[in-house]
């Protein structure tokens, strides 16, 4: 079936997939220590370590396929700021805690759907990582809710940010589901995921947590995009001068 | 010769006896993190590990400890293979496994964990591992480690670590 796949098409995909997950992971490790609760210190670095996690052998496995003997490290530290492929969302400043709640929310509703999906990849590794995935981002949809939850049917300060902290983020959430030549490929030959498909489930389940926690759905029709082209964000280059500095001052330094 | 299955099942007995570096009292086969061990003339060992979580951290000491191990049998052709799939479950921890959390004073899993962990960990009240209450209480979903929540025991008034279902 995947044989009208070129290994630059496989690549490419995973370096999407790898991207948005490892993008994210750097935004929310700046977390640490600065949570509101040392309990949410603790959460959000195990959901960084688990992003991270598949961050590396997503991006590995494009290496891989790319062919141009370049491994994880090369892919996360060498590259510029215009080949990263992950969309915007993940990409946006933590803001207070409520924009980082809403942002998760939005992204593991739409990863946790993806990686459903991705489980029955026609390709191994993909299907592999989903598979390992899948229950993870579970708990991550979990705390994302949770937090909703507590801060949008809490009190009038909590309720008003977490109101204020999902219009920030909303416009993102369409970049998530847009196709384009890469998805549609990949997504029939089998061996990716469409991603116009995931958006009425994610709706389904945004909109319940949402109005659980009596807060309102943003109304815009603004549709920012750009990140699967390697068009960021300006928060994106110093995101990543931060990720990379080591490598980029001290070439080839390990542990 | 490390392809003798004598000597292979004598090779892959050391390596099940490799603890864990983060929860020692368990090894890696109690927590089924250790998949298989091969062994032929032209590779040497090969022994396949899958992580508990994506980004399990101790996946490295285990890799460079089951490698001494072997080492400390002489064996110096080996080398570590990591499986994603089929993924970890807390499933595959065994009984020996579970007894030896208990006792160490962290709380197993709930089991089966099924499709759906997240509905495990909320709908089942957790035993206390130092007094045997069900009168708990969870303290954050997320803990020391990916693997584990915080729990607090009402009766007892001790904290302690629940081994999350995944």
């Amino acid at each position: 079936v995947s044989a009208t796949l070129t290994n630059a098409d496989v690549a490419g995909y995973a370096v999407r997939l790898g991207d948005d997950a490892l993008v994210l992971s750097q935004r929310l490790a700046s977390w640490c220590s600065k949570a509101p609760e040392i309990e949410e210190d603790l959460a959000l670095a195990n959901i960084v370590l688990d992003l991270l996690g598949q961050a590396r052998t997503l991006l590995s496995y494009a290496g891989e396929r790319e062919g141009r003997g370049r491994d994880e490290d090369a892919l996360a530290y060498l590259r510029q700021e215009h080949e990263f492929a992950n969309v915007l969302l993940v990409e946006l400043d933590n803001g207070d805690f409520a924009v980082t709640i809403a942002r998760q929310l939005l992204f593991s509703t739409y990863q946790l759907a993806l990686y459903e999906r991705l489980v029955e990849s026609t390709d191994e590794t993909l299907a592999g990582v989903a598979g390992k995935a899948v229950k993870e981002v579970a708990y991550h949809r979990d705390h994302a809710t949770l937090w909703t939850l507590r801060l949008g049917d809490g009190t009038d300060v909590s309720r008003a940010r977490m109101q204020a902290a999902l219009e920030r983020v909303w416009p993102y959430a369409g970049e998530l589901f847009d196709a384009d030549e890469l998805s549609a490929r990949v997504s029939a030959a089998g061996v990716g995921v469409d991603p116009a498909g995931l958006r009425p489930g994610w709706d389904a389940y945004v909109d319940r947590v949402i109005g659980e926690a009596t807060l309102a759905r943003p109304q815009t029709d603004w549709h920012p995009s750009g990140g699967r082209r390697g068009v960021h964000t300006e928060g994106f280059g110093y995101l990543i001068a931060e990720l990379q500095h080591l490598q980029r001052t001290f070439p080839g330094a390990s542990w | 010769v490390v392809s003798a299955p004598a000597e292979l099942e004598r090779l892959r007995e050391i390596v099940a006896a490799v603890p864990d570096p983060e929860i020692p009292v368990l090894t890696i086969e109690d927590l089924g993190v250790l998949r298989d061990l091969t062994g032929s003339a032209d590779e040497g060992v090969i022994v396949t590990i899958t992580p508990t979580y994506s980004g399990c951290p101790a996946m490295d000491v285990i890799r460079a400890d089951v490698l001494g191990a072997l080492r400390a049998q002489g064996v110096e052709r080996a080398q570590v293979k990591t499986v994603l799939s089929p993924a970890w479950s807390s499933d595959w921890i065994s009984d020996e496994g579970r007894r030896k959390l208990r006792e160490y004073g962290i709380a197993p899993p709930a089991r089966p964990c099924g499709a759906s962990p997240v509905t495990q960990l909320t709908q089942l009240s957790v035993c206390c591992p130092r007094c045997g209450s069900f009168e708990t209480r969870e303290v954050s979903r997320f803990g020391s480690t990916a693997c584990k929540a915080h729990h607090v025991c009402n009766a007892c008034h001790e904290p302690f670590d629940y081994f999350k279902p995944l």
